[in-house]
């Protein structure tokens, strides 16, 4: 098992024409993912290496049954590629493009809950693999092997490095989920832990946050209170200076709120164990699943 | 994007909110010109994004030409909580009989907008917040939704204000979410939200963050510069599409992606290293990319040794060490150099550096290792 994508996903790309979305797509591809379709407007009927390219996406789930949908759009056109996903009974979105405005965001967000018919993971993410099944967005899949420890992160090389350091002590990934760095993501740390707590693969759970918000304090509760395998927290930004953006859209600590201090404390005090590096991460995962 | 407070008050304007007329001026003789148009009293306020101005002497009134000049002399120039105040702005001065608070926040934990209203205004309301939390009327409002009459009417009752003045401040709640909306901004704290003598309602100070993410659907807002907040590497990185951040330190860090480089510098701490920068050279960087980087790196003086830590995804760790070695070969570095590269491409990298047999760069195998050794050459 794994959660969100595996040997189920069929995949429609959304932007499969632009440079990135090419390289991207086929690179999954590669990977063996089940990539069905492409949507770009304007150039329905062609083809990207034998994948169909449509129109709309909705033409595009009804000619393949698309189940997930890669969002590889540039930001002013991603926000209303998401609706349409959504609008067109996509189950899984998966939104890659850095840089969409803050109140397209909360719509989409908000638009999205209210249907309560499709999952949004991103935007501003790497996307999610499970190693031996699928691979779906820009994460190095070569240096991930199947396992398992499942990793959910707003950071996407951060994500690289905590699983390089796990995979030289052995251990492998059910699957990697990156949620993204922006201020409202469409999944949130709570979500995707309550999907590896139900995983039979998944025997331990790594959780990556960074300053700003407070996705990391309310995790830390719903973990105290509903989860009954081990999970290790890392926070980033621990040296970040108030009210300075540092790279990601949401990560920023304003005035004495979202700082990484209060999220280790948060969840320390919850009973999940924070490596204060990378390394520490892997030497604590060690020690659990006995290496 | 944090606005200045006169450029905060004239985005309300444009969006119909009350605000005391004025106009900027960077020097004595613009202040002066400035207020002879306004007339007396006028008031001089420093503008710089800190709170506590006028405790530090920052905003003073003026009854005169003299005074307008002895003011703005003192003001233009002046250090507030290590910035330089280069513009003031001279706005007429206002009569109040209330001072009143209102922001819009958004609500990123909420996924919504925040909107608050309070009758204690003029005060730091984060204290407010600790010592009199009902003194503030909030609510959230549905971004599917968008402000309704009923939210102002029910602010302005919870809040307790004056009995007169229930339905303008709900109107000027509605334009405030307005502004907010449209000019898409994180966040519109007016504080004090004055009510006059003649009962009218004024924005007598602004703060408005913008989201940077929007600025390409509002070119006019994007030209809006802070000069005191210009850091000159700052300034240099934001003119070459780098992210950067500088901070007090002495070891220039470069990584790829926000979260690896945040790590760094958190791994470089506690290594007992003092990091003098963030920067994400970001996705995909090529040579030249790099190249640039190093540059704004080495133009802050205070660094002493430099820190690559690159974890290869969509970035290929041969266009790292080919823009390092440019980099040698064009602004010859005198600084020792710590690289780390690993994942796409890290052979061949770590093969390219190896050959170019650059001075003083060490190729070190781990994070930790290279935090460790970063900490060490810099002394």
């Amino acid at each position: 098992m794994s959660v969100l994508v595996g040997t189920d996903t069929k995949l429609v790309v959304s932007g499969i024409t632009g440079r990135e979305g090419t390289f991207h797509t086929l690179n999954n591809q590669a990977y063996g993912t089940n990539v069905v379709a492409g949507v770009t407007p304007g150039k329905g009927g062609q083809n990207v290496e034998g994948i169909p390219v449509f129109d709309t996406l909705h033409k595009a789930v009804e000619e393949t049954g698309a189940n997930t949908a890669m969002i590889f759009v540039p930001p002013r056109f991603a926000a209303d590629s998401i609706l349409e996903a959504e609008d067109a009974g996509i189950e899984l979105i998966i939104a890659i493009t850095e840089g969409i405005p803050a109140h397209d965001e909360l719509r989409v967000y908000n638009h999205i809950k209210a249907n309560g018919r499709s999952r949004l993971i991103g935007p501003n993410c790497p996307g999610i693999l499970s190693p031996g099944k699928a691979n779906v967005g820009i994460i190095p899949a070569s240096f991930f092997r199947e396992g398992q420890v499942g990793v959910v992160s707003r950071s996407g090389t951060l994500t690289y490095q905590i699983g390089n350091e796990l995979a030289q002590r052995g251990f492998g990934n059910s699957s990697i989920v990156g949620i993204g760095g922006d201020p409202v993501p469409g999944s949130n740390f709570i979500d995707i832990i309550e999907l590896f707590e139900n995983d039979p693969q998944t025997e331990l759970i790594v959780m990556s946050g960074e300053i700003g918000g407070d996705a990391e304090e309310q995790a830390a509760e719903y973990i105290r209170d509903h989860v009954t395998k081990p999970v290790i927290g890392y926070i980033a930004g621990f040296t970040a200076p108030p009210g300075k953006q540092m790279g990601h859209a949401g990560a920023i600590v304003s005035g004495s709120k979202g700082t990484a201090a209060a999220k280790a404390e948060a969840l320390e005090a919850c009973g999940v164990q924070v490596g204060r590096t990378p390394t520490a991460v892997a030497d604590i995962a060690a020690e659990i699943l006995g290496a | 994007m944090d606005l200045l407070e006169y450029q905060g008050k004239q985005l309300l304007a444009r969006h119909g909110v009350p605000v005391p007329s004025g106009k900027p001026a960077t020097t004595v003789d613009e202040a002066v010109a400035v207020a002879e148009e306004i007339g007396y009293p006028c008031v001089v306020k420093a503008q710089v994004q800190i709170g506590g101005r006028g405790k530090l002497g920052g905003i003073k009134v003026a009854a005169s030409r003299a005074e307008v000049e002895e003011h703005a002399g003192n003001i233009l120039g002046m250090d507030i909580k290590g910035l330089t105040v280069h513009e003031v702005w001279i706005e007429e001065a206002s009569d109040i009989a209330s001072e009143y608070y209102a922001s819009i926040v958004f609500d990123r934990s909420a996924k919504s907008s925040l909107v608050m209203l309070s009758t204690k205004g003029g005060m730091d309301i984060e204290a407010v917040a600790d010592e009199d939390p009902d003194a503030i009327a909030h609510l959230h409002v549905d971004p599917l939704l968008g402000f309704q009459d009923f939210h102002g009417r029910r602010l302005a009752f919870d809040a307790g204000v004056d009995a007169d003045v229930i339905r303008p401040i709900g109107d000027m709640l509605a334009k405030l979410y307005e502004t907010y909306l449209e000019e898409e901004a994180l966040l519109i704290e007016v504080n004090p939200l004055i009510i006059t003598n003649d009962r009218e309602i004024k924005a007598l100070d602004a703060k408005v963050t913008l989201d940077g993410n929007a600025l390409y659907r509002h070119p006019e807002n994007a030209e809006l510069t802070d000069p005191s907040a210009e850091d000159p590497q700052e300034k240099m990185a934001k003119e070459r599409g780098l992210t950067y951040v500088k901070l007090d330190g002495n070891i220039g860090i470069l990584g790829n992606g926000a979260g690896l480089v945040m790590s760094t510098l958190d791994v470089v701490a506690q290594a007992g290293g003092a990091p003098a920068n963030f920067l994400d050279a970001g996705g995909g960087s090529k040579a030249e990319a790099i190249t640039s980087a190093v540059e704004v790196i080495l133009s802050d003086s205070k660094v002493t040794a430099v820190l690559f830590n690159i974890f290869g995804g969509i970035t290929r760790c041969d266009e790292v060490a080919k823009g390092l070695i440019e980099a040698f070969a064009t602004i010859n570095p005198t600084v020792p150099f710590v690289v780390r590269l690993d994942g796409t491409n890290d052979v061949a990298g770590r093969e390219l550096l190896a050959e170019a047999d650059l001075p003083n760069v060490h190729t070190v195998a781990t994070m930790l290792e290279a935090a460790e050794k970063v900490v060490e050459l810099a002394g």
